[in-house]
């Protein structure tokens, strides 16, 4: 069994090296009004790591995911990163902190290229000001230049080179994910958050993104936070695993553990009450 | 060549630049709505607050003084002093960001992820409000704006029409100028919001929110910023207004002239919005010149608004603007 409790991380079965703690979760309760979405949950996520958090419908991980996000406010509970306790924050001001997101719904600039989305990533790696920008002179060129190499690469690396002029409108599902995908690796984020990468896509689909997650994190080493409903493909991407229930942690830790946890068991498959 | 000839191509030109004065409007509808979505009924009352305050700031008058008279019975009228153009301009420019702050802290704000429709509803209520306060602050009378552009028939067209046709063209100076800036101040948009990360994010944020929110985009800063640059549409609109026949409270009507535009150009294209005004400047001079011994004058009352109506019918998103497809 792995010691995935050690501070200075562990090692994967697969020889990926895990660091020390990104980000700890610690006692988040989240209420909307009377409803009780998260319920005093801890938690930590470590650099390098894909750490998977899943759970029946309703259980709270998309809005676990929105409080890392900075979406969400929790009530109670505080999120520590990189070694600080994060202050109340706005999502815009959460992503400029290197924490890039996908959502469960794609939410893509329509009107734009795939270019043009991936390049939104990288709007705040530009310093330049405003007149050297519209001017295309001094630093504006270098940057611009950076930045186009750096989208290039990922485009590259996401095989989506074929569309990158296409207004994402018009792609298919599977494709919009995966350009959703590109925009938030463009930002070279410290923690990628992925709402359900896989959710209503075809198997194939569904294997191209697995392989994209897993590439991604070998390649560039981006600690990975995704929710997903597919066990299978779950057990298969990540080295940790939470596990959530009506707002509560019913389980965390290697997918075999998780797997023969009695509680995941029951809220899984159900139990019969006498 | 033909008088009749002529006489037309005179009045297409007139109509051109008369377009002009028409886009500079319709410029700051799109520029809002581009970024917001928001159809910004107060753009009309933004160009008129411009006006009178840049008239105001000129003259030296004080912002309120009949109010202040009334409450302590004082007299005050005017600082005693003009402010020069090139000072008059940027304070005024000033007032304008002011005034787009004021709007994201006191309406926008509150209304984030509500229906379009409320917030289309919102800025009537603007416009209503923003008329108010520009009366109170700075009085109802006609006012005459001059910021030293010139003014009557341009000399140089004249004389070159008239070396070419044996008849001189008359052309308004103040509207060649108009034209001169409306293009200066289009490209100047285009390439801000084509190549500028602020552009970038401005479109960004058009589209969808959430989205823009992850990737790092401060949703308030780009409606200031948004508003900042309508309000300066607003000022450049009003000053040519405002200079052609006076400040004065009917020219937040002009609005209603850019609505044809808009429905022509499109809502979405910034080109579209000039390439509109000129083809309703164009239409409207036309058509009154064909059609005036047929059925009477006065058709520029009315021109616009049916070619509006024709295109609705035909092309509902405009010459330029996004296709409207519905997926199922």
């Amino acid at each position: 069994m792995l010691d995935t409790q050690s501070d200075e991380g562990y090692v994967t079965a697969d020889g990926r090296k895990i660091g020390g703690v990104a980000m700890e979760m610690k006692n988040i309760t989240l209420r909307f009004g009377g409803v009780i979405a998260i319920k005093d949950i801890s938690f930590d996520i470590r650099w390098g790591e894909v750490r998977a958090i899943i759970g029946p419908n309703g259980a709270g991980k998309s809005s676990m995911l929105n409080v890392i996000s900075g979406f969400y406010h929790p009530q109670e509970g505080e999120v520590i990163y990189k070694g600080y306790r994060r202050p109340k924050m706005r999502p815009y001001q959460v992503a400029r902190t290197g924490i890039a997101r996908t959502f469960q719904n794609i939410a893509l600039f329509e009107g734009m290229s795939v270019l043009d989305n991936i390049m939104t990533g990288r709007l705040h790696h530009m310093k330049a000001n405003l007149l050297q920008q519209a001017l295309w002179w001094g630093k504006a060129n270098r940057e611009e230049q950076e930045n186009r190499e750096k989208v290039e690469k990922i485009i590259d690396f996401l095989e989506i080179q074929h569309i990158r002029k296409t207004p994402v409108a018009r792609l298919p599902y599977g494709l919009k994910k995966r350009v959703e995908l590109a925009r938030a690796l463009a930002a070279e984020p410290s923690i990628l958050l992925l709402d359900e990468p896989m959710a209503g896509m075809n198997v194939e689909e569904k294997e191209d993104m697995c392989r994209f997650i897993l590439d991604v994190n070998d390649e560039f080493g981006t600690t990975t936070v995704l929710i997903e409903h597919d066990m299978g493909v779950v057990m298969d991407l990540s080295d940790r695993v939470v596990v959530m229930d009506y707002g509560r942690k019913i389980g965390d830790g290697t997918p075999e553990e998780v797997r023969n946890n009695e509680e995941v068991i029951k809220a899984y498959l159900g139990v019969a009450h006498d | 060549m033909p008088d009749n000839l002529l006489f037309a191509m005179e009045a297409t030109l007139n109509g051109l630049t008369a377009g002009v004065m028409y886009a500079l409007v319709a410029l700051g509808f799109v520029l809002i709505f581009k970024a917001s979505g928001i159809f910004n009924f107060a753009q009309g009352v933004l160009a008129l607050f411009a006006a009178l305050t840049l008239v105001g700031f000129q003259s030296g008058q004080i912002p309120f003084a009949h109010l202040i008279n009334v409450i302590f019975g004082t007299r005050i009228h005017h600082f005693g002093w003009n402010m020069p153009t090139v000072l008059a301009i940027p304070a005024t420019v000033l007032v304008m960001i002011l005034l787009a702050i004021l709007v994201e802290r006191f309406i926008l704000k509150h209304l984030v992820n509500q229906e379009p429709i409320i917030l289309f509803m919102a800025t009537i209520g603007l416009a209503y409000f923003l008329e108010g306060v520009g009366d109170i602050m700075w009085g109802a009378e006609v006012k005459a704006l001059d910021v030293g552009l010139p003014k009557g028939m341009s000399g140089a067209v004249d004389d070159m029409t008239f070396a070419w046709f044996g008849y001189g063209f008359y052309i308004d100076r103040l509207e060649l100028w108009a034209a001169g800036i409306a293009a200066i101040l289009v490209a100047s948009l285009t390439i801000f919001s084509q190549y500028t990360k602020q552009g970038r994010a401005l479109r960004a944020v058009a589209d969808d929110h959430q989205a823009a929110l992850s990737v790092g985009i401060s949703l308030r800063f780009i409606w200031v910023l948004t508003w900042s640059i309508a309000g300066i549409v607003a000022l450049v609109a009003g000053i040519m207004w405002g200079s052609k026949s006076g400040v004065q409270f009917s020219l937040s009507l002009i609005a209603l002239k850019a609505l044809p535009v808009l429905i022509l150009g499109g809502f979405t294209s910034i080109p579209g919005a000039i390439v509109g005004g000129l083809i309703i400047g164009v239409g409207e001079k036309l058509f009154d010149f064909y059609m005036q011994p047929i059925i009477g004058g006065a058709t520029e009352n009315w021109f616009a608004y049916m070619l509006a109506l024709v295109f609705l019918l035909f092309r509902p998103q405009g010459l330029f603007g996004e296709r409207i497809i519905e997926r199922v």
